[in-house]
């Protein structure tokens, strides 16, 4: 059964961002599931159906059981999913099917956590090591920044990306954080800035790496019959697609080829769409060279042309393909697993319209791509406002 | 220094691979069915699922497929190693690892240079890094 047409997103919430330490992560869980609910027009009791995902802050065995217990829910569809940072976007398609086949009617999906104040930044790097292979990466010194920086370093030299064109994907997400009220770091850059700032792994330096932020993120899935009485504009689901091809660096097949090519392909095919019907894209950018990759490999350009399509402001609000226009994890938020569900957020409300400054015009179809692991775990989804 | 985990030497699946690191050698489980060499080693063979397998001793040597020079640690234990080298490296005879570049020279780095294996006593035992082919 395909799940085209047959799943809609009604309510999208997120947090405030930046540093909370009065909240827990929970709690900024909490406070994005309530806005979601409230955007939606939904009751509580209208959620029969959780998902979230991880935390390293409050890392509770049974995170979905403790989500819904601390929300005062008892919902009849309820787990945690752990795919990295393709969770928002693989939860988004378990939720699909369990409201098509009808295990429930409506279900919350939230991630989050207190990053930024919950841990010290030494804490979180390390816990973020754990990514790494334990025998055969970490005692290495493998951090995810290293791991990301072996990818950058091997697409530089194969394709002959410049320092400034990635440096161009993080002063082009902070330009559109800038016109985010809620995104977590607003100020312009430079790519000066960028190739000045702090050294992490060459060639990576810190501006080249995501935010660690305090911030949760929701949204609520339902069926199309279900979102027809409701005030708010439903997104709907047009396609859907996930590939997984290892969750260690030392085991991918390539440095150069990842998942996201069979993950976009499945989700093209299910919305009978192609790359040139998107309107924008969401895509994961844990560090600047991931975009990169993953616009080629949506097929929004040929294999190492990523870093020119960047540069030359094709990814601006009035470009050839907005990208991360609300600022992505490199300037809006990032805290654990809500990266991903952010762009989430942001697809349906550029959907629906009515964003001033950061509207991209007639913005009808959009694809969200969410990746995990070392570019091991990859959903691509595509959302429109009409059902196709 | 370097620290090999404890529950890594003692890992039922990897085992003998940290004893020969020890000898100074650097081995890899070989698929008796369909002849793969599978890393990390595991309890079957990931391409055929076959279960007869066999340790080989590589020659440990291979070239450099990419590299970083990490300015920041991810934990303590490597602070006072920064900044150092990560690597893939693609040996000749066996599959892909991730690394460190080791030696005087290591800063000097460069994708396709040849490096050979060399055993760094670690708390532990021994793990193997790889070090420039001297020109
Ligand atoms: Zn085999």
């Amino acid at each position: 059964m395909s799940l085209r047409n047959k799943a809609v997103i009604v309510g999208v919430g997120e947090s405030d961002i930046g540093k909370m330490p009065h909240m827990t992560g929970l709690g900024l869980n909490a406070q994005a599931a309530k806005r979601a609910i409230d955007d939606a027009g939904l009751k509580v009791s209208d959620i029969d159906g959780l998902l979230t995902a991880y935390s390293f802050t409050e890392p509770y065995f049974m995170l979905g059981t403790v989500m819904a217990e601390y929300l005062g829910l008892k919902p009849r569809f309820c787990a945690s999913m752990i795919v990295g940072g393709a969770s928002p976007a693989a939860m988004l398609h378990h939720a699909a099917m369990a409201v098509a086949q009808g295990q429930c009617n409506t279900v919350l999906v939230c991630a989050g956590e207190n990053r930024a104040t919950g841990m010290t930044r030494d804490e979180a790097v390390a816990a973020l090591a754990a990514v790494g292979h334990p025998y055969f990466e970490a005692p290495y010194g493998a951090s995810i920044p290293a791991l990301y920086a072996l990818i950058a370093q091997r697409y530089m030299h194969e394709f002959g990306l410049s320092r400034e064109a990635l440096a161009s994907v993080a002063v082009m997400a902070r330009r559109h954080a800038g016109l985010h009220p809620n995104a977590h770091m607003r100020k312009p850059i430079t790519a000066a800035d960028v190739l000045n700032a702090k050294p992490i792994a060459e060639p990576l330096t810190m501006l080249d790496c995501c935010l660690i932020s305090d911030a949760g993120g929701a949204f609520i899935v339902t069926s199309p019959e279900r979102a027809r009485d409701l005030p708010c504009k439903p997104a709907y689901l047009l396609g859907i697609g996930e590939c997984h091809t290892h969750e260690h660096l030392l085991c991918a097949d390539s440095l150069t080829r990842f998942g996201a090519v069979e993950s976009g392909r499945a989700a093209y095919a299910m919305a009978g769409l192609g790359p040139k019907d998107m309107d924008l894209a969401q895509l994961y950018d844990c560090f600047t060279i991931v975009p990169i990759i993953e616009l080629e490999e949506l097929g929004f350009c040929a294999q190492g042309e990523g870093g020119a399509f960047f540069a030359a402001g094709k990814t601006g609000i009035h470009g050839e393909l907005p990208v991360n226009t609300h600022g992505g994890m490199l300037s809006h938020a990032h805290a654990g697993a809500v990266g991903g569900l952010m762009g989430i957020v942001e697809a349906v409300r550029q959907l629906r319209g009515g964003l001033g400054e950061r509207q991209v015009p007639n913005a009808e179809v959009a694809l969200v791509h969410n990746e995990g692991g070392i570019l091991s775990s990859h959903c691509t989804a595509i959302l429109g406002m009409q059902p196709r | 220094m370097t620290t090999i985990p404890k529950f890594a030497a003692g890992n039922a699946d990897s085992k003998p691979y940290w004893e020969a690191a020890q000898q100074g050698r650097l081995v890899f489980k070989k698929c008796l069915a369909c002849g793969q060499i599978q890393f990390p080693p595991r309890h079957l063979c990931p391409k055929c699922w076959s279960d007869r397998s066999e340790w080989v001793t590589s020659a440990g040597t291979g070239r450099v497929y990419s590299y970083s020079i990490v300015r920041r640690a991810p934990s303590p234990a490597h602070a006072g190693k920064v900044p150092y080298v990560l690597a893939v490296v693609d040996l000749d005879d066996a599959p892909r690892m991730v690394t460190n570049i080791v030696g005087e020279d290591a800063l000097g780095v460069k994708i396709g240079d040849a490096v050979k294996v060399v055993f760094e006593a670690c708390d532990g035992g021994a793990i193997p890094q790889f070090q420039r082919a001297l020109k």
